[in-house]
């Protein structure tokens, strides 16, 4: 079956969507990546929709979902890229994203991992090494 | 108010409600839609083609284009023989879902678009057509 590639950089894992994705392949990358943090110790998931140009209700779950279930994982998630139609959609649509942190590119989310990663590290001391 | 151009496909699985949002997103580049309004139709299309397979076993859709006097629009019409909804009020309801999603589906296609029209017979399956305007 199709996936999408989860790629591993030092503490983080980083997923481009670049397909439109049907249901089944958004199910799946939710549980590829939380295999994945938890085989890597993941401290950060950094999701871009940059080439996303449609998000509805299912998709929208699907990123709330694995932001909720990373968390628990003690995980951060940010979805960087939305493109402004689609956030406009999606608030008309009824889902205001809630507990999803979000940035503007990838860039400002790889800096909102690390700042909460700095937070956790000096912070609450709960990570060693 | 006459229809210009008419299509009709069929939606049964997943794959084909990525196919009807791809065919959406060419009607409403066709028809002259801008980008914000572009992503409105297909979110509704998949929203209500989603809904056709998840909860009315498979369906058509069917796009068409209309001219009403200097207005033009793309309307959706999504038809199943499924069960049919018992109670459309509830259906239209924010948040209520006798499956497994969100409950956004219908109330959020409806507010995506200008017009939204629903008929529904238990035993028979359920007919939704939505229109947006230019």
């Amino acid at each position: 079956m199709e996936r999408i590639p989860i790629l591993k950089m030092g503490p983080y894992l980083l997923v481009t969507i670049q397909v439109d994705m049907h249901d089944r392949l958004a199910m799946a990358l939710q549980d590829d990546l939380m295999e994945q943090i938890r085989r890597h110790k993941a401290e950060g998931v950094l999701i871009d929709i940059s080439a996303l140009d449609l998000v509805d209700s299912f998709i929208g779950r699907m990123l709330g979902n694995i932001a909720a279930m990373a968390r628990i994982l003690d995980a951060d998630t940010v979805v960087t890229g939305m493109r402004p139609a689609v956030a406009i959609t999606l608030v008309e649509l009824g889902l205001s994203l809630t507990g999803v942190r979000t940035a503007l590119n990838v860039e400002r989310g790889m800096e909102l991992l690390e700042s909460a990663r700095e937070e956790r590290e000096t912070g609450h001391g709960r990570r060693q090494g | 108010m006459a229809v210009v151009r008419d299509e009709q496909v069929p939606v049964r699985g997943e794959e084909e409600v990525v196919r009807v949002r791809q065919l959406a997103r060419e009607w409403a580049i066709s028809l002259g839609f801008g980008l914000v309004d572009q992503t409105k139709i297909v979110t509704a299309a998949s929203e209500l083609a989603r809904n056709t397979v998840l909860y009315g076993g498979g369906g058509t859709v069917r796009f068409q284009a209309l001219n009403d006097g200097p207005r033009r629009g793309l309307r959706l019409v999504f038809e199943d023989r499924g069960p049919g909804i018992a109670d459309l009020q509830l259906a239209l309801k924010d948040g209520y879902s006798t499956g497994t999603g969100l409950g956004l589906g219908l109330s959020g296609a409806k507010r995506l678009m200008s017009e939204f029209e629903i008929e529904s017979a238990l035993g028979k399956g359920t007919r939704v057509a939505v229109t947006r305007w230019k």
